[in-house]
């Protein structure tokens, strides 16, 4: 064992400012890959002393159990609040919220476009898949037209229940805002891409430039009742279509 | 001596705010206690104090505010938000979430008369809201009651030293007549801004310790159970220690006029009027309205023919006072609701009609 177990034959390992946890996200769960990468990121930059993550109210709000960072956890939807305030009076340091669509498009819509248009030198991580999963199913403000839910059992019906909320394009609209970027994680091809945007996101915010938001749209197979694999596939085929992938908003001359 | 000025009740706060070496400010607008905000306005230069480097920032809303004092709390910082009743009710979320997190921090409620969006003038009808837990869960705040713009200067400085000292969120609540009124206050040093920051604070990785998180949550009833114990405890510590309150003419004392804050001066007022008349009036003052001063109503009630309870609501810190009381002697509530206040005169007047004339 030992000779396979050595320096040289290692392909992958897990960042150091990832504590040793189980995650409790459900096997195919994108959440776990995002954690990984800012985690990753954070490493590579040297940066776990100085950043402060917000955890917010869903799937993710035990984060902190896994990510090797000082954090704190916000009540449903307020992340953004919570970091405006400790980006102000900590502006040396990285901030970020982490939040689901539930918690920042739905409950946390007006602290998260205040806190975009003031301009807060910080980055939220939206993770978009497109229902509530923490409470088991019901629909959420991203959830596409014609969608089963529990709450929607005979699919989303848009006049009744409103539309899909493209919050990234909403958000790059404001001038406080420096970056909005959609990324995924449902291929090998867009985790890289979207561990990329992190990154940057994380410069920009260095450069004091402006509020940053990567928006990731992720899946959710046990709410959509699905293999993790046709939950890419649904991700895929369903959700990128109407999220469309890529820059929506980057600073001027980069 | 400190320095003297005369100040506005809101005003003589915020100063104070700078002076007590506040790190931050969030608030919004709300009559009767947007002089607070302004005057840190006016202090401030691109949303910093020019005095201090204290951050100061009009939020969105008061659910915002509270959320950025419940952020910055929790990263170590001395944070403040100011509102009155309407915005205090907004804010009652957070401030359950910053008890259960167990975080240091000082509210004020220069509050208004409700329900609802009421009125802009001066109430105490807050006193159930903020005494007995206004948000959900099992908790308590240090609840600090001003009877003068003085004590809006000195229990700021008190609010963050009792705040700081139990990991719990203290208020100052006040009404719209203290927040408005102008009065000679001295002001304390300018206290420096802390440099150094508790353990617990999740304000970056140390480097030789392990990662803090701040929560309110733990999804084990066992040791949630544990959590709800340990506040308990904590909060029969406070009470055993800070419980506060003044008392003038208790010796020969045959009745009592007592209320808190504005209907407390006013009782002592109503007291000089009455032993003119040749009533033996003292009068009981909760400086601290939570925890309460049951003790000093239990022993008095032992000694007196009665107890008269003035406030500006239908009837609130009175539930208190009886509690204490146990039924040793009559206990009369007078108030006045809606944004009005009571008069020394009305106060005799109840005080004869129940004690004197044979009830009502």
């Amino acid at each position: 064992m030992s000779d396979i177990v050595c320096p040289e034959n290692l392909v992958y390992k897990k960042p150091s400012t990832l504590k040793d946890a189980i995650m409790h996200y459900c096997p195919g769960c994108g959440h776990g890959v995002v954690h990984k990468l800012m985690m990753e990121v954070v490493e590579e930059m040297g940066i776990q002393n100085d950043i402060i993550g917000i955890t917010p109210v869903g799937c993710s709000v035990f984060a902190y159990n896994y990510m090797d960072i000082d954090m704190e956890q916000a009540a449903h939807g307020r992340a953004c609040a919570l970091g405006t305030a400790v980006k102000r009076l900590y502006p040396e340091k990285y901030v970020f919220t982490y939040q689901g669509d539930g918690d920042l498009a739905a409950i946390g819509t007006c602290e998260t476009m205040h806190a975009a248009n003031r301009g807060e030198k910080m980055l939220t991580i939206f993770i978009n898949n497109g229902i509530y999963g923490m409470t088991s199913g019901q629909m959420a403000p991203t959830t596409l037209e014609g969608a089963k839910t529990t709450t929607s059992p005979y699919g989303r019906d848009v006049e009744t229940m409103g539309y899909p909320l493209r919050i990234s394009e909403l958000i790059a609209n404001l001038p406080g805002v420096a970056y909005v970027t959609r990324q995924a994680v449902n291929t090998p091809a867009n985790v890289r891409k979207c561990k990329k945007a992190l990154k940057t996101a994380l410069e920009y915010q260095k450069q004091g430039l402006g509020y940053c938001m990567v928006e990731v749209v992720s899946n959710c197979p046990s709410n959509n009742k699905c293999t993790p694999l046709e939950a890419n596939k649904f991700v895929e085929e369903q959700m990128l279509p109407f999220y469309k992938l890529g820059d929506i908003k980057v600073p001027e001359g980069k | 001596m400190g320095e003297v000025k005369l100040m506005k009740g809101n005003e003589a706060l915020a100063e104070a705010m700078i002076r007590a070496g506040a790190d931050g400010y969030f608030g919004y607008p709300i009559t009767p206690q947007s002089e607070v905000l302004e005057y840190l306005a006016k202090e401030s230069d691109k949303c910093i104090i020019k005095r201090t480097g204290m951050v100061v920032l009009q939020a969105e809303s008061e659910v915002s505010a509270i959320n950025m004092i419940y952020g910055g709390a929790a990263a170590g910082k001395r944070v403040m938000t100011t509102s009155s009743s309407p915005g205090m009710s907004l804010m009652q979320e957070g401030i359950s979430y910053i008890a259960g997190a167990e975080l240091p921090c000082l509210l004020a409620n220069v509050s208004r008369g409700g329900p609802g969006l009421g009125t802009i003038q001066p109430s105490q009808s807050d006193y159930f809201q903020s005494c007995k837990g206004g948000g959900h869960g099992d908790y308590h705040m240090i609840v600090l009651a001003p009877s003068s713009v003085q004590e809006m200067v000195d229990f700021v400085k008190l609010g963050f030293e009792l705040a700081e000292k139990y990991r719990t969120p203290a208020m100052i609540l006040a009404d719209g007549a203290i927040g408005q009124m102008m009065e000679k206050v001295e002001l304390f040093d300018q206290m420096p801004r802390r440099t150094e920051f508790p353990e617990w604070a999740a304000n970056g990785k140390p480097k030789d310790g392990p990662s803090r998180f701040v929560t309110s949550l733990n999804i084990k009833p066992e040791l949630m159970e544990i959590i709800n114990e340990r506040l308990q405890a904590k909060y029969k510590e406070i009470a055993k220690n800070e419980t506060l309150f003044e008392t003038q003419n208790l010796d020969d004392a045959e009745y009592i006029f007592t209320g808190f804050g504005m209907g407390a001066r006013i009782c002592n007022k109503a007291m000089e009027l009455a032993r003119a008349k040749g009533y033996k009036v003292g009068t009981i003052r909760p400086k601290t309205i939570w925890p309460f001063p049951y003790d000093i109503y239990a022993n008095v009630a032992k000694k007196v023919k009665g107890i008269l309870d003035v406030e500006f609501n239908a009837g609130q810190m009175v539930e208190d006072v009886r509690l204490a009381v146990n039924g040793t002697c009559p206990v009369e509530f007078y108030g006045r609701m809606g944004g009005m206040i009571p008069s020394p005169e009305e106060i005799i007047e109840k005080f004869e009609e129940y004690f004197i004339n044979g009830g009502k």
